[in-house]
């Protein structure tokens, strides 16, 4: 076991760890955005936006994340009246492609946890709020969302986590993560298992970190429930 | 009690089956993915200056063998772990290298350039035709010279842990924003979809993609050897240790050795180079 | 569409061949998975704390470091941990693990941590009322493990199961590095041929997308026949 090579590695592989929580923070919070509005798509009685809310779901839960990357990185470049356009300028970037990726997936799966955090909201909450005469609008704001946000803490933390471990695809696309790092430092150094152990050692550190936040944000929001 | 003496055994035996043990058998491993060294025809079959090579050097040294497909990045800890017992995949044989494993004698060169799509800003550089990094000399510091300044502040992309790689690395060139890919496909696909302003591999790999794909894919600047690209290309094997195992991998090199040798003799690299690069690459 | 003609020229037979591989990488893997939770779930619910411990340690490192790095590790390490037993039994020539088993291992280890945390989430649930029940019939442990609780554990686990087969399947587009041909190597192969990523990436997207289906199918025709007698 090279502990020397563990200890030298060991501050560049936190170096990419920020580009592993930007890439992570960036996709969380544009898919946060993406979910809850799909999720209302598909508590809507529009049969389309529902159709359409589902069908999204399903095709972003259903296929591998390397997929999805590969197909927004290598498919849409590929694409060239796409290369014309200004929307080059964003796909042009592996950055951003992957950040579109991790967005379009994370948004998925939150609007699964979203719609079934609504869904399971107590009646008496929102019953309650009409027989005080709040207005429709106000109720869904303060009432639902605040509920609905509590009741999907455990399995947004969860997700959370997935998409930690999500961003170490942005590897495969040329980006220098946690992950890219930790490849590149083994293709010149030829000791997988000492660099791995490091770099997995700082994944399960953000992982114990992640899941302590929200155990914490659960206990604070208990007033809720 | 008994269901987990039952399982374990028959988990034993699926082991037993799965390892696999053949001492005259000599395992060549190849990427199958850098075009015309090793590559793929259409049927999955690798094919390639290398595959063909492997074949005669084989009948050289009188023992069997079979040519194992390996991913480029896992190439020299797939060696080591014995996964098969020699590397033929274009591996320059350079000194960083040989700290891990050791090379054959060289068998055949390859030049690397630097690539753009027509029309670049990069086009028809100012440099000396040839760069010999290990020679050295006023014309190639000249050349190191405009091309840092050329490429300053660009997008190079190149496939991971290979020479061009560790060049652009270097600090020769300056400052570049390197990105590096899996495969060279790869990097031929960001290069002609505009993500990389320039690419850097064998000038072989580049004229072999424009000509399959059509795309117009130029070289530029000055071609490189020496120095960060290394000394010829050469099989790459396990350095001998100490105990049985290892005794064999000192064999292996010498008998690859000597096959090299009668190959070079008999014309057969020379051949093969001209049939696959298109002019004599051999060493 | 000719790209994905049978045959020599197109693609479609080697597209054919790499789901199946896939279907049976995810199935092996699965299975797998299962052998480690029957290890691992009893240790997670012991009362010794350090049986506890090895439980808890094997379920939260790999489910909190990313596939990728486990099946990098697995991949890179476990032959040469594999050859380093063998070693000491004398047994010093080269040890060849074919890729399949070593993909379906990976993959397995991975589905396994999964499969523990769902068996245990069901064996909790599962009224206390029940084992109470088997110690006053005086009925042993073997018969109250698989007559009584294993069934009403099964209806409960389906359906987080089928979502562990859910991610069982999408990693399996992980293991490229053993050099197995699954739908995403295949892929990633024929794209690199024929220059045109977009196409065979999309196809690769369909077919997983047709195994979900599929499988989801079939998962429903198995939780209807566990809920019976519910």
């Amino acid at each position: 076991m090279d502990l020397d090579l563990m200890i030298t590695s060991f501050p560049k592989l936190l170096n990419a760890t920020l580009i592993t929580l930007k890439l992570l923070s960036l996709s969380l919070f544009f898919g946060l955005f993406i979910g809850l509005i799909f999720a209302i798509f598909r508590l809507s009685n529009n049969i389309i936006l529902n159709k359409f809310a589902y069908g999204y779901s399903y095709v972003f839960r259903g296929t591998p994340l390397l997929v999805q990357i590969f197909i927004i990185y290598f498919g849409l470049g590929q694409i060239e009246y796409l290369r014309s356009t200004i929307l080059w300028t964003v796909l042009k970037e592996p950055y951003w492609c992957a950040i579109i990726a991790f967005s379009l997936n994370t948004g998925a799966y939150t609007s699964e946890i979203l719609r079934s955090a609504f869904q399971t909201i107590k009646p008496g909450f929102i019953e309650a709020g009409k027989s005080l005469g709040i207005p429709n609008k106000i109720i869904f704001y303060k009432i639902q969302i605040p509920i609905a946000i509590k009741q999907s803490l455990p399995a947004y933390g969860n997700e959370i986590i997935l998409m930690l471990k999500g961003t170490s695809l942005a590897s495969t696309v040329t980006l220098m993560d946690l992950t890219g790092v930790a490849k590149y430092i083994i293709s010149t150094t030829f000791k997988p298992i000492e660099v791995f152990i490091v770099a997995g050692g700082i994944y399960l550190f953000l992982t114990f970190l992640i899941h302590n936040l929200i155990k914490y944000l659960e206990k604070r929001y208990s007033y809720l429930q | 009690m008994n269901i987990i003496k039952k399982f374990s055994l028959g988990l034993l035996i699926t082991l037993f089956l799965t390892i696999s043990a053949n001492a005259d058998k000599i395992r060549i491993g190849t990427e199958g993915a850098y075009p015309p060294w090793n590559s793929k025809d259409a049927s999955g079959k690798l094919i390639g200056f290398e595959v063909e090579l492997a074949w005669s050097l084989c009948r050289y040294i009188g023992q069997q063998c079979e040519i194992v497909e390996q991913d480029w990045d896992g190439m020299i800890p797939a060696l080591l772990m014995r996964k098969f017992d020699a590397i033929m995949a274009g591996m320059s044989i350079t000194a960083e290298r040989q700290k891990t494993i050791t090379f054959s004698q060289g068998y055949a060169d390859e030049v690397a350039s630097l690539a753009v799509m027509k029309g670049s800003s990069l086009e028809g550089l100012d440099t000396p035709e040839g760069v010999n990094l290990t020679l050295g000399g006023g014309d190639v510091k000249k050349a190191l010279k405009t091309l840092t300044g050329a490429l300053a502040g660009k997008t190079v992309c190149v496939q991971t842990a290979t020479i061009h790689q560790n060049f652009l690395e270097s600090g020769d060139v300056g400052k570049v924003d390197v990105r590096t890919y899996k495969t060279q496909d790869e990097v031929n696909l960001d290069l002609a979809s505009g993500r990389c302003d320039a690419a850097l591999a064998a000038a072989v790999a580049f004229t072999d993609y424009a000509e399959k794909s059509g795309k117009a894919v130029v070289l530029t600047g000055p071609t490189f050897s020496g120095g960060a690209f290394g000394n010829g290309v050469g099989v790459g094997l396990r350095k001998g240790g100490d105990g049985a195992v290892s005794e064999r991998d000192a064999e292996l090199l010498k008998k690859f050795n000597k096959a090299i040798d009668q190959a070079r003799k008999d014309g057969v690299i020379s051949e093969l180079a001209i049939k696959w690069f298109g002019f004599d690459a051999s060493m | 569409m000719e790209l994905l003609a049978f045959g020599k020229t197109g693609w479609g037979d080697e597209l054919f061949y790499a789901t199946l591989m896939t279907i049976a990488v995810s199935i092996t893997a699965m299975i797998i998975g299962f052998v480690f939770s029957l290890i691992f779930t009893p240790l997670k619910l012991s009362n010794k704390k350090y049986l506890n411990l090895i439980g808890n340690f094997y379920t939260t490192v790999v489910r909190g470091v990313p596939e990728l790095l486990v099946i990098y590790l697995l991949f890179f390490g476990g032959s040469g941990a594999i050859m380093f037993v063998a070693s000491i039994f004398g047994y010093n020539d080269y040890i060849e693990i074919n890729a399949f088993i070593t993909g379906s291992f990976a993959i397995g280890i991975i589905s396994g941590a999964y499969s523990t945390e769902v068996f245990r989430g069901a064996i909790l649930s599962i009224d206390k009322g029940q084992f109470e029940a088997c110690k006053v019939l005086g009925l042993k442990k073997n018969v109250q493990f698989f007559k009584v609780i294993m069934p009403q554990m099964l209806r409960l686990a389906i359906p987080n199961l089928s979502n562990v087969w859910q991610i069982t399947l999408k990693d399996t587009s992980l293991i490229s590095v053993t050099g197995l041909v699954e739908i995403m190597r295949q892929s990633y192969i024929a794209a690199g041929s024929t220059r045109d990523p977009l196409f065979f990436y999309s196809f690769a997207a369909v077919l997983y997308l047709l195994l979900t289906y599929l499988s989801m199918k079939l998962i429903n025709k198995l939780e209807i026949k566990y809920s019976r007698g519910f």
